[in-house]
């Protein structure tokens, strides 16, 4: 799964993306976010509190109850500030 | 038309280019966002403009056909910037062409507000505090749901 982070997601996680291979009982965006935060750092640290984290599956603005696989790209970002 | 670029943009250039050879236009509403140099912690020396490249196309596109479908356009320009900016320098420019005048304020307020809250960006500022995250408002929040309800 392509997964990608910007914002203060992306600084306190440390990289801008990566590929990973989440176990199967990743089965949507929350436990994506439960299972990132298991490998502590700056993942428990960016992830904390999943009400500030919005998320886009395949570039499509989306909820954290979306189901996801593994030929999604995911991204996971601070609320937008554009303009 | 939408553009996502590092580079400045010539805002007179733009407007003419809109209306150039278009004489069924009847009115320009333009708006065009700048880096202040006041933050909540302080004066800030630059703004650190960061992008998902790909998804801000698709999302600006989206925002630009939903103009067209609320109001009578001829054109719609969203040109929006990335990278790092200094006070003073133009972040985003919107300009919409339309017969009459109406359509083309109303249009142009409504795009700058849902650019606040559906283009993926993020501003990171550096001032005497260091960097610090722009956090998203609550009022920009507002201005683009209202554009929800009132058409509803």
């Amino acid at each position: 799964m392509r997964l990608l982070y910007f914002g203060w997601v992306r600084a306190r996680i440390g990289i801008s993306g990566e590929t990973l291979d989440p176990p199967r009982n990743v089965i949507d965006v929350y436990s994506l976010i439960d299972w990132l935060k298991m490998r502590g750092g700056g993942y428990q640290e960016a992830l904390e509190d999943p009400t500030l984290i919005r998320v886009a599956v395949n570039q499509e603005i989306t909820t954290l109850d979306t189901q996801i696989h593994h030929s999604d790209e995911v991204a996971l970002f601070p609320p937008m500030t554009g303009g | 038309m939408i553009r996502v670029q590092e580079k400045d943009f010539d805002v007179g250039l733009e407007l003419s280019r809109m209306t150039e050879n278009h004489h069924e236009v009847g009115a320009q509403s333009v708006f065009v966002g700048l880096v202040r140099d006041m933050a909540n912690t302080g004066k800030i020396s630059s703004m650190t403009l960061e992008h998902y490249p790909g998804m801000t196309e698709k999302q600006l596109a989206t925002i630009e056909e939903e103009a067209h479908k609320r109001w009578s356009l001829n054109d719609v320009l969203i040109i929006h910037r990335f990278g790092i900016l200094q006070p003073g320098d133009r972040i985003v420019l919107v300009a919409t062409t339309s017969p009459h005048r109406t359509a083309s304020l109303e249009s142009c307020q409504f795009i700058i507000d849902w650019l606040k809250t559906k283009a993926p960006f993020w501003k990171l500022e550096s001032g005497p505090l260091g960097e610090v995250w722009v956090d998203s408002q609550e009022k920009d929040e507002r201005a683009a749901i209202k554009w929800d309800t009132e058409d509803s």
